[in-house]
C-alpha cells in the first residue's frame, strides 16, 4: 500500500459526492416524508366524532382566508377553533418528542433512551403540577408558569439522572439508565401524588392532564409549539454530525475535535425545553421519543443528517393517528393520547430491549 | 528536525494519588515516540493530558502553542487519537465513520465540508474501501480497529496518538496497523506517539522511547537505547532481554 494522500487529494472530487452517507435526506425522501405528513394532517381535520368531508374543509378554510361569511357556521366552529388548533399542537409536539428522544438516543448512546424512559417527563410534570397545584405565576406572563417551571424541571430532573447515571455506572449503558428511569419516575409521581392530597379541589383536572391530552388546545399553544419547535430544532439539526460522533464513541467524539462538554450541555438544554413545553401543553404522551426514532432508523439508518429531518416528520405523523385512535375508538367518548402512545410504545419497547440484549447474548 | 510538540513539567493526580509526576518530553517530525512501562506507570495518563482529557498541571506544547488554548476542532487537525477499542452502539456504516474523521475542517452553521478525496484516500490506505458500505456492527476487531484508523487519517492530522492500537488484535493485524503508522509517518512534518506493552514491537517500530516507572522517567532517548537491559530490568524487576530472548529462541 502506497501512501499518496495529499498527491491523491484533487482526483477524484466526484467519487467523494458518492459516499456513503455524505449528505442528508434527499429532496425525493423529503417530498415523500412532507407528502405524508401533509395527507395525515388532513385526514385528522376530517375526521372525528363529526366526519367532514375534504371538500367541505377546503370550501371552508378558503372561506375563513377569504373573509367571506359562507361557511357553515359549526364545521366553521369545529375545524378552526378545535380542530385545526388540536392537530396542529398534536403534529407539532410528536415532531417535537420524537427529535428528543433521537437527539438523547445519540448523546447517551442508548436506543431506550426518551423523555418517559429516562424520568425527564416526570420530572417535568412534577414542575407543572407544582405550578397547576399552587398557582406559579410569572409576572406579566400568566399562563407561562406551567411552562417554565415545566422547562425548568425537566432540565433539573435531566442533570440529576445523568449524574446519578455516570457515578453508579461511567458507561451509561442501558440497564443502568432504565432502571434509574424508573426509580427516578416512581419518586416524581410520587411526590406528584404528595402534592395532590393538598390540593382537594384541583385533583381532577391535574390528574386527566398527567395522563396526557391534547384536546382543547389553542392556536396560542400551537405557536409557542412552533416557536419552540423552530429554535431547539435548528440547533438540534445543526448538531447532526456531533450526534453522530457521541453515538459512535463519545472519547472519539473528542479526538475528532467535538467539543464534548459544550455539545452535551446544549443538547441537554434543548431537549429539557422541548420536553417541557410539551409537557406544560399535553401532559405526559410517553412513549413517542422512542418509538419514532427506532422506526425511522430502518428506514434512515442512525446517522443523524438523515434520521434527524425524519424523525420530525414520523413523530408528527405518530402522534397525529394516535390522537386520531384517542378520538375515534369510543366516538364520541375520547381517550387520553398518553394511552393509545403508552399501549403502542410498551410493545415496542420490550421489542427494542428483547433484540438489544439477544445481540449482546 | 522541527520540534512538534513539548511537553514540559507534566503532573496528573487523582484525589491523592500522584499518577504522573514531572514528565518531560519532546518530539520532532519524523519521530515515532514509544511509551513503554509496567501496568500503572502513567502511560496512557500523559496520551489523555496531551489530548486534554484530563487535568493535568504543566504545559502540553504543539509547535510553541500552548494546546489548552487551543479550541477542540483545531486542535483536532494538528493532533488525531486511535484507542485500543471501540464499541459502537448503532448501525453506522464504515465510510460514515471514517468520514467523521473530516468533522474538523466542516464549515457554515450546518458544518457541511467540501467534497474532498481524504475519506477515499483513507479507505484506500486501510484496505477499507470494499467495505465502505458495511455496518460497523458486522466487522471483526480488526476490520474495526482499521476503520478508526481510516478515519484518523481522513483527519489528516500532524501527531498521531496511538494508546495501545493492537491491544486486541491478532499478529496479522497487529502488522498491518504498525506497517500502515509507519507508510503514514513517511510524509513530511508528521510524527507519532504510541503506548505499547509489547517490546519487541517497540523496538522494531519506534525512532525514540519514553521509560516510565510509577509515573516518572526511568529512561528516555533513541529506543534501541532505551529498550536495553540497563533500564528495562529495573523497571520490570526482571532480566527482560533475557526473557524476551529465551522466548524468541523457541521459535528457532
Amino acid at each position: 500500500m502506497n501512501l499518496s494522500m495529499e498527491a491523491a487529494v484533487n482526483n477524484d472530487k466526484q467519487k467523494d459526492r458518492r459516499r456513503p452517507g455524505r449528505e442528508g435526506l434527499s429532496p425525493l425522501a423529503c417530498t415523500v416524508f412532507a407528502l405524508v405528513t401533509v395527507f395525515t394532517f388532513v385526514l385528522c381535520i376530517c375526521l372525528g366524532s363529526v366526519n367532514i368531508p375534504a371538500g367541505k374543509i377546503f370550501s371552508t378554510f378558503a372561506s375563513a382566508v377569504s373573509g367571506s361569511a359562507s361557511a357553515d357556521q359549526t364545521e366553521y366552529a369545529i375545524l378552526l377553533t378545535v380542530r385545526l388548533p388540536r392537530v396542529l399542537c398534536v403534529a407539532l409536539t410528536g415532531a417535537s418528542l420524537a427529535l428528543s428522544g433521537a437527539a438523547m438516543q445519540g448523546l447517551l448512546r442508548n436506543p431506550l433512551a426518551d423523555g418517559s424512559t429516562l424520568g425527564v417527563s416526570s420530572g417535568a410534570s412534577l414542575g407543572a403540577v407544582i405550578a397547576m397545584a399552587f398557582g406559579a405565576i410569572v409576572p406579566g406572563l400568566p399562563a407561562s408558569g406551567t411552562m417554565i417551571m415545566a422547562m425548568l424541571s425537566a432540565f433539573l430532573s435531566m442533570m440529576i439522572i445523568i449524574v446519578l447515571a455516570y457515578k453508579i455506572d461511567y458507561s451509561l449503558s442501558t440497564n443502568t439508565i432504565i432502571l434509574i428511569g424508573i426509580i427516578y419516575s416512581m419518586f416524581m409521581n410520587s411526590i406528584i401524588s404528595l402534592i395532590l392530597t393538598m390540593v382537594p379541589d384541583k385533583i381532577k383536572n391535574i390528574t386527566f392532564w398527567t395522563m396526557g391530552s391534547l384536546a382543547g388546545s389553542s392556536m396560542k399553544n400551537a405557536a409557542v409549539l412552533a416557536a419552540a419547535l423552530l429554535v431547539c430544532g435548528t440547533v438540534i439539526l445543526r448538531y447532526a454530525d456531533e450526534l453522530n460522533a457521541f453515538s459512535i464513541d463519545e472519547t472519539n467524539a473528542a479526538n475528532i475535535g467535538v467539543s464534548v462538554k459544550k455539545v452535551r450541555l446544549v443538547i441537554l438544554i434543548m431537549v429539557s425545553v422541548l420536553i417541557g413545553i410539551c409537557v406544560s401543553t399535553g401532559g405526559t404522551i410517553a412513549f413517542v421519543g422512542l418509538v419514532t426514532p427506532h422506526i425511522v432508523r430502518i428506514i434512515t439508518g442512525p446517522n443523524h443528517r438523515k434520521l434527524l429531518p425524519a424523525v420530525l416528520f414520523t413523530g408528527a405523523v405518530f402522534l397525529m393517528l394516535a390522537d386520531l385512535l384517542a378520538r375515534m375508538i369510543f366516538r364520541p367518548r375520547e381517550l387520553p393520547i398518553g394511552v393509545i402512545t403508552s399501549f403502542v410504545g410498551a410493545v415496542v419497547f420490550v421489542f427494542i430491549f428483547y433484540r438489544s440484549r439477544s445481540r449482546r447474548a | 528536525m522541527k520540534t512538534l510538540l513539548q511537553v514540559q513539567d507534566l503532573c496528573v493526580s487523582y484525589g491523592r494519588t500522584h499518577i504522573v509526576e514531572d514528565v518531560s518530553f519532546s518530539l520532532d517530525e519524523g519521530q515515532w515516540l514509544m511509551l513503554v512501562g509496567p501496568n500503572g506507570a502513567g502511560k496512557s495518563t500523559i496520551v489523555k493530558a496531551v489530548m486534554q482529557d484530563t487535568e493535568y498541571s504543566g504545559d502540553v506544547l504543539y509547535r510553541g502553542k500552548n494546546v489548552r488554548g487551543i479550541r477542540p476542532g483545531e486542535r483536532a487537525r494538528y493532533i488525531g487519537a486511535l484507542s485500543q477499542n471501540y464499541s459502537v452502539g448503532f448501525a453506522y456504516t464504515v465510510g460514515e465513520v471514517v468520514r467523521l474523521g473530516r468533522y474538523a475542517y466542516g464549515k457554515g452553521l450546518f458544518r457541511s465540508s467540501a467534497p474532498d478525496s481524504h475519506v477515499e484516500n483513507a479507505l484506500r490506505l486501510t484496505g477499507m474501501t470494499e467495505l465502505a458500505d458495511h455496518s460497523v456492527l458486522q466487522l471483526s476487531g480488526g476490520e474495526l480497529q482499521r476503520t478508526f484508523l481510516a478515519q484518523v487519517f481522513a483527519q489528516d492530522p500532524k501527531i498521531l496518538i496511538l494508546d495501545e492500537p493492537t491491544n486486541h488484535l491478532d499478529l496479522i493485524y497487529q502488522k498491518q496497523v504498525f506497517s500502515l503508522i509507519t507508510d503514514w509517518l513517511r510524509q513530511p512534518g508528521r510524527a507519532a506517539i504510541s503506548v505499547v506493552h509489547d517490546l519487541s514491537l517497540a523496538r522494531a517500530y519506534g525512532t525514540e522511547a519514553l521509560l516510565l516507572d510509577k509515573g516518572r522517567i526511568a529512561a528516555q532517548g533513541p529506543v534501541r537505547k532505551v529498550l536495553s537491559s540497563e533500564y528495562l530490568d529495573g523497571v520490570y524487576g526482571m532480566d527482560v532481554c533475557r526473557w524476551m530472548g529465551q522466548m524468541l529462541g523457541q521459535w528457532n
